[in-house]
């Protein structure tokens, strides 16, 4: 049985985007406001879901040839080697540093090596959260 | 004035989720079910508009956004598992 779900493919092309803009704005406020990336990578990862859903797992697969797995795996490289990294500066296990520098178009910023290891945390929300949505989605 | 009414639209958003709460528990079918939690998620983002409000506060607007994004796909996902029984396809068909 052909379903006509017109209204639902234009409305999603569109949501998509701004699910994915919404959940980098939650990650990159983080520190200072809510956000972080644990909440970032699960609006992240909900718009992946709501892919999902919307078309179906081969399509979505052609348009993001990722294996998610993976993803996870890297993203828990990166926090952890952000830990290490100040191991090789001889401080604690996950000392963090920041700093104020003058960039040429943003003025004066400030960076900060905690952007690392939110960045690890959000892949790896990511990775997980998609890979149980389609391990318990399996119908065969 | 406004404290007052913003306090009784408080209460009458929370008797609107109890009454959409013996909906979801008596409910004939699945759709009145689907429909009962479709509009308990509005009068949530409704109430929490109201709360922030009251508080004078600007932190609860993620939250907002936040849980419009989730009702909306837990809204397509039931609707999709009742239509077609299941949710996430391998291949379509047509």
């Amino acid at each position: 049985m052909k379903i006509n779900d017109v209204i639902l493919k234009t409305v999603t092309r569109i949501v998509v985007f701004i699910i994915l803009t919404f959940g980098v704005e939650l990650f990159l406020s983080g520190h200072n406001n809510p956000g972080g990336g644990f909440i970032g990578g699960l609006v992240l990862s909900s718009a992946f879901v709501l892919l999902y859903l919307v078309n179906d797992i081969e399509t979505v697969r052609k348009g993001i040839p990722f294996d998610f797995k993976k993803i996870a795996a890297i993203g828990v490289f990166l926090a952890v080697g952000s830990g290490v990294g100040s191991v090789l500066f001889g401080e604690n296990f996950l000392t963090q540093a920041f700093g104020h520098f003058d960039l040429p178009i943003f003025g004066v910023t400030e960076l900060s090596t905690v952007v690392l290891f939110e960045a690890g945390v959000a892949l790896t929300v990511v990775g997980v959260v998609v890979t149980i949505i389609l391990t318990i989605s399996e119908d065969v | 004035m406004i404290e007052t009414m913003l306090m009784v639209s408080l209460v009458l958003f929370s008797i609107t989720i109890s009454i959409a709460i013996i909906r979801i528990i008596l409910g004939p079918s699945m759709p009145d079910r689907v429909l009962a939690l479709d509009m308990i998620g509005v009068n949530l983002i409704a109430t929490i508009a109201v709360v922030s409000i009251i508080l004078k506060t600007k932190a609860f607007l993620e939250v907002i956004l936040i849980l419009g994004i989730l009702s909306f796909i837990g809204t397509i996902a039931f609707s999709k598992a009742i239509e077609r029984g299941v949710i996430v396809e391998r291949k379509r068909d047509g």
